[in-house]
């Protein structure tokens, strides 16, 4: 079956990230299909490569991308809400002259209409963190 | 098959980002021709209040960003009869445009659509 799975809470003040990605993982391991990951709201933070949790604390972040590289996911982060929450990469930071930026590799900015037809293309639309 | 989308939002105009954010979502839903509706249930309902004035904040007003939905196409913002009466909210401080939805009908209205979206 088709997923499409959307992320609205960020990594330090939600669980949605967390149980996203446990689900994500068990998807693939029944052999379904993700067909669109989308990050919205505060789900954005997720993308940030410059977040360091203490080192006791698993980094939510880091094993995101590794799972979106491994099996080579087409993770959409969107553009606005990522913009207003500073989390850009090196395009729109030279478009906006920002002093540097922090989206991690394998994922890509884009809008909401990415959210729209991920939803429309799955069997399966599930949101985390609404 | 032709898609239709029913987008939820339940958080307060202020509280947050989520009311503009659900907001922009229902609207690109319209822009791509796709049939949408736009629920605003729990301390969503406080979206419709009239005479929000937010120069203080400063923040966007959303009532007034609201009364764009026409022109994508969507006429009317449906809220919940229950939300609004929990609230001490009656029909008449809320702007022009609304559709209540009494007890009871929300399930059946939320699954005339075949996405949705929950902010």
């Amino acid at each position: 079956m088709k997923f499409a799975l959307a992320v609205y809470g960020a990594p330090a003040n939600s669980q949605a990230p967390q149980s996203a990605l446990h689900f994500a993982r068990a998807l693939v391991a029944q052999g379904h299909e993700i067909v669109r990951l989308f990050f919205y709201q505060d789900g954005v933070n997720t993308a940030t490569a410059i977040a360091q949790p203490p080192q006791d604390e698993s980094n939510l972040s880091e094993e995101w991308q590794q799972f979106v590289q491994a099996h080579n996911l087409d993770a959409v982060v969107c553009i606005a809400a990522a913009l207003r929450r500073g989390i850009v990469d090196q395009a729109e930071s030279d478009r906006y002259e920002l002093p540097g930026h922090n989206l991690r590799k394998g994922y890509e900015l884009s809008g909401l209409g990415q959210l729209l037809d991920g939803a429309l293309m799955a069997d399966r639309f599930i949101t985390f963190g609404a | 098959m032709s898609h239709s989308v029913c987008v939820i939002s339940s958080r307060a105009p202020y509280s947050g980002q989520s009311a503009r954010e659900a907001l922009d979502m229902a609207l690109v839903s319209a822009s791509y021709d796709i049939e949408t509706s736009l629920l605003l249930i729990g301390d969503g309902v406080y979206q419709l209040l009239k005479g929000q004035e937010t120069g203080q904040i400063p923040r966007k007003n959303l009532a007034a960003m609201l009364q764009v939905l026409p022109l994508y196409g969507i006429d009317t913002i449906h809220v919940d009869q229950v939300s609004l009466g929990e609230r001490g909210i009656s029909s008449d401080v809320l702007q022009e445009g609304v559709t209540v939805l009494a007890e009871g009908e929300l399930p059946l209205f939320i699954q005339q659509h075949s996405r949705v979206f929950n902010f």
